[in-house]
């Protein structure tokens, strides 16, 4: 595409398998995506569609025990990262590209102290000891909005609510202003109010420094208020991708339009049925072939069930990718 | 905090008097009348009864396990009635041999299990942990005393390396102390290493399957950072809570190993006392030990509280 | 498109990889099977042993003193000319005897309290638990050695007491096993249906304590055969002139350097003997365990 060169993070064809022991499974399927500065992508998926394995696939912490391997190309500021060694890609993580987690109560070291837990990535990847270390870690808390920031070094994550834990979360992974933070499903863990604080924070923070962000939901209303592009994932490839705009009110693949319908409206009468998606979550270890999604879709065919349908472009609009056989007409707008 | 430490010590409480108390029991109302076995089966009823009142054995039962007990706490033991030696003095004397192979076996079966552990969960399934895990399950079926012999004739029968019987204080020559002490203490962590090894790597596995040991490595932490400093005390735990166990086989190798290597601690002492038959001696070592088991137990226990940071503050509330 | 085609595969991962595959794991492979055998064998000869042609275990040969093994005398003879592999047979009675009786005692006694313990709950329970806290408070060992120097040891009180000192243990693995099943609904229907407590602790929750129960008893003989072995190796079991495993080798100890076959033959039966055991038992283990396979 027209801006490769400039594009923070570059994913060309990934592909992550796992060995398991009944098989091969392609957790990610030849994805590709690029990520610009600043910019914030959502990805969004059912469960198991394998976007969780792409984030860890990125920032490479999937296990190291040789049963995942991965080809394709990750490109960080022009390296590939798939081709850096593990000391070399320890110096990335943490600092350059960084992570916050689903769930706050597991992902703190329940024995560490908060402090403790900041400090370690200070000193790691800025070499801030003690004293500097301690008051930059103050600060990094408070500006994630977190009150009494200097007690809270001392205490451990049981001490604080899951809000405040994601928050330090948060804390920990902008602290050596990363130019790319990984936020996976960082509100599902969370009350449905502390979520619009938390997505609030991460966008002033992603502002303040012009920090790129993939942000990977399940959530459709999360990912349409706070994201400016979209990637739909499904089975482990990558479906429809386009800007926020463009894919919540012109989308073309059938199951980025069954997800949207999906979601209850507020508008709709009392008692109207949730629309949901027929059939199951493809069985990784024998996909359906040809295009993932047919089993439950009502608009396939033959060609549906034997050819897999390539990412192009709309007509409409030459950003916006599909891959689909019989996407939903450009002038089809959605209720 | 202090709620639980009021009700835990409640407990040591009534546990001491009933360790105590089963002691005496033992040596009082067992058949095999101590009179006879002393005075032999020619004695005259005159003299039985004689010893009898001596040793204070025509008082009713509980008054004579008060007596006992409150001599114990006051530290009168009685004496050896064969080397009429004060027990109380025996067992002081031969303490501090008995502490320090314990402490140094101890140390031996830390130093193999703890690196062992962490490894082996790091690398689970590998070569590496293949041959450990095995190692182990060897070493499990090994009883102290034939490990204790084979290092015995190993080492110092046939390599010579090491003294084989004997022992020199610490203050009269360090490095003879432990020359003598190293082969029995290493005989007690042999055996002791593979329960240890093995709960700390099962322990292990699950914390590093941890959501907060994958953000660790999103830190960009480097691998023994995160096993030393992040996995390694959240799986220690049940390592103190199979203490319990360890000590209990401590006091068995201490028990065993003493008396193959000659050592003069309170372990030799008291098979030396069973082999005599010297009751007296017997009933005051067991009750000693015994009670010093509770009570380590129960230090353990107060540990385990104290580096929990969450039973410490649901106490605390 | 197809989904296939990445002739840019890096480094293969290994056919074999981190953890082998759950199913195989079930399988009884020859790490089952010869300590199956070995044991066997033992417990054949044990049994069998005072029909075996056999030189005596306790007849004293002063012209045959000190032998290294040879072809009359298999595995030697000892310092009073007594043959060692008729010796090692006879004491393996002892060792195998004690070694399951014990345990048996123990597994009677414990799934009976572990049973009421996790069914009835409440009153009963504390009860129990105490009880059995109060047990294990002791070291056992030093109880086992006060109560044989006060009375003498025999059989019978070495089955009794060293079956007695593992009752906790039993009754804890019986009682967390029954809590597990107590909840579960066939229980529930079982009740709903008119069963009496009685009827379900005995058809429902008994079958599935049972198996958890004789394979924790396996790896309890082993513990068992090496507790007696310490005592008899203390001078604390079936006194001599009969054979233990444990007091041949506290016998060789004292010329270890010039005939170490003398304790270690024994050694090294007692040592297969356990560690047969408890591959048996890590075996059985695997394969039963319903939580689930370790990782």
């Amino acid at each position: 595409m027209t801006k490769a060169s400039t594009a923070l993070l570059e994913v060309t064809h990934l592909v992550t398998q796992f060995h398991t022991p009944h098989g091969m499974v392609r957790a990610v399927d030849g994805v590709s995506f690029s990520v610009q500065r600043g910019q914030t992508l959502g990805i969004v998926g059912e469960s198991g569609s394998g976007k969780s394995v792409l984030a860890r696939t990125i920032i490479g912490i999937l296990a190291n025990d040789g049963s995942p391997t991965t080809t394709g190309g990750i490109a960080f500021e022009g390296r590939d990262l798939l081709k850096l060694s593990e000391p070399e890609m320890r110096d990335v993580r943490g600092k350059d590209i960084a992570m916050v987690f689903q769930d706050p109560t597991s992902s703190l070291n329940p024995v560490k102290r908060i402090g403790a837990q900041i400090g370690e990535v200070l000193t790691r990847h800025l070499g801030l000891r003690c004293r500097a270390a301690e008051a930059r870690s103050v600060e990094l808390l408070a500006s994630v909005g977190i009150p009494l920031p200097a007690e809270r070094l001392h205490q451990y994550p049981h001490q604080l609510s899951g809000g405040m834990r994601q928050r330090v979360a948060i804390a920990i992974a902008i602290a050596c202003e990363p130019k790319l933070l990984i936020a996976d499903e960082p509100t599902t863990a969370l009350d449905v109010t502390i979520q619009a604080q938390i997505l609030d924070l991460l966008r002033r923070l992603q502002r303040a420094h012009n920090m790129a962000m993939i942000l990977i939901s399940h959530d459709l209303g999360v990912v349409a208020e706070h994201t400016d592009v979209v990637a739909v994932m499904y089975g482990g490839q990558m479906v429809e991708r386009a800007s926020t705009r463009s894919l919540f009110h012109s989308c073309r693949m059938p199951y980025t339009q069954a997800l949207i319908r999906s979601a209850p409206s507020l508008p709709d009468p009392p008692h109207t049925r949730l629309r949901a998606i027929s059939g199951r979550p493809p069985d990784m270890l024998h996909p359906p072939i040809g295009c993932r999604f047919n089993p439950r879709c009502d608009r396939a065919t033959d060609v549906c069930r034997a050819d897999q349908p390539a990412l192009s472009p709309s007509d409409a609009d030459g950003a916006h990718l599909y891959a689909c056989w019989h996407p939903v007409g450009a002038g089809e707008v959605l209720p | 905090m202090t709620h639980y430490f009021l009700r835990k010590l409640l407990r040591l409480i009534l546990i001491l008097l009933l360790v105590t108390a089963v002691t005496f029991l033992l040596s009082n109302l067992l058949p095999g009348d101590v009179v006879l076995a002393l005075l032999g089966n020619e004695a005259t009823p005159a003299a039985i009864a004689q010893v009898r009142t001596e040793l204070g054995l025509d008082q009713p039962l509980v008054l004579r396990y008060l007596h006992w007990l409150i001599g114990f706490i006051h530290g009168e033991l009685g004496r050896s009635y064969i080397t009429q030696v004060p027990i109380l003095e025996s067992i002081i004397d031969r303490l501090p041999v008995t502490i320090e192979l314990v402490l140094l076996s101890q140390g031996f079966a830390l130093l193999l299990a703890v690196p062992a552990g962490v490894l082996c969960a790091y690398k689970v399934g590998s070569r590496l942990d293949q041959l450990i895990s095995t190692a182990a399950l060897f070493f499990l079926a090994a009883p102290v005393f034939i490990t204790a012999i084979m290092l015995m004739f190993l080492f110092a029968l046939e390599l010579r390396w090491l003294p084989s019987t004997g022992y020199v204080p610490f203050m009269t020559g360090p490095l003879s102390n432990l020359a003598h002490l190293a082969l029995p203490a290493l005989a007690i962590g042999l055996s002791e290493w593979p329960p240890l090894f093995s709960v700390l790597r099962a322990d292990m596995i699950k914390t590093l399957q941890q959501d907060y040991i994958a953000l660790a490595r999103a830190k960009g932490l480097g691998p023994a950072f995160i096993l030393l400093r992040h996995a390694l005390r959240p799986s220690s735990f049940t390592l103190v809570t199979i203490s319990g166990l360890q000590i209990a086989a401590a006091i068995v190798g201490a028990l065993v190993v003493e008396t193959i290597f000659g050592l003069p601690g309170v372990g030799r002492m008291l098979t030396g006392a069973v082999y005599n038959r010297d009751m007296m001696l017997i009933q005051g070592c067991v009750a000693l030990i015994s009670v010093g088991y509770v009570l380590i137990n129960f230090g353990v226990d107060l540990i385990y509280a104290l580096l929990d940071p969450r039973i410490r503050d649901e106490y605390g509330r | 498109m197809s989904t296939a085609a990445d002739g840019q595969a890096q480094a293969t991962a290994p056919a074999s990889g981190a953890a082998s595959p759950p199913l195989a794991r079930h399988r009884l492979g020859p790490r089952f099977w010869i300590p199956i055998g070995w044991t066997t064998m033992v417990v054949v000869l044990a049994a069998t042993a005072n029909l075996l042609p056999l030189h005596s275990p306790i007849e004293t040969d002063f012209t045959v003193i000190s032998n290294w093994p040879d072809a009359t005398h298999w595995f030697g003879t000892d310092q009073l000319g007594r043959d060692i592999f008729s010796r090692s047979v006879f004491g393996a009675r002892i060792s195998l005897i004690v070694g399951l009786l014990a345990p048996a005692f123990g597994l009677g006694v414990g799934i009976f309290l572990g049973m009421a313990a996790g069914y009835f709950r409440g009153r009963t329970e504390s009860i129990i638990v105490a009880a059995m806290d109060a047990i294990m408070a002791f070291p056992g060992i030093l109880i086992a050695l006060a109560v044989t120097a006060y009375v003498g040891a025999n059989i019978a009180i070495l089955i009794f007491l060293l079956g007695f000192l593992t009752i906790p243990a039993f009754m804890r693995v019986a009682r967390a096993n029954t809590l597990v099943f107590g909840q579960r609904e066939f229980v529930l229907a079982a009740r709903a249906m008119g069963a009496t407590h009685r009827r379900v602790l005995a058809l429902e929750i008994l079958p599935n304590v049972a198996i958890p129960m004789l394979i924790y008893a396996l790896l309890m003989v082993s513990r068992i055969i090496v507790t007696e072995g310490v005592l008899s190796f203390l001078g604390l079991s079936v006194p001599p002139p009969q054979p233990t495993w444990g007091n041949m080798i506290a016998d060789g100890q004292a010329d270890l350097a010039t005939l170490p076959y003398i304790p270690f033959i024994p050694s090294a039966l007692m040592f297969l003997t356990v560690l047969s055991i408890n591959l048996i038992g890590e075996r059985l283990r695997a394969r039963t365990d319903f939580r689930g396979g370790a990782l």
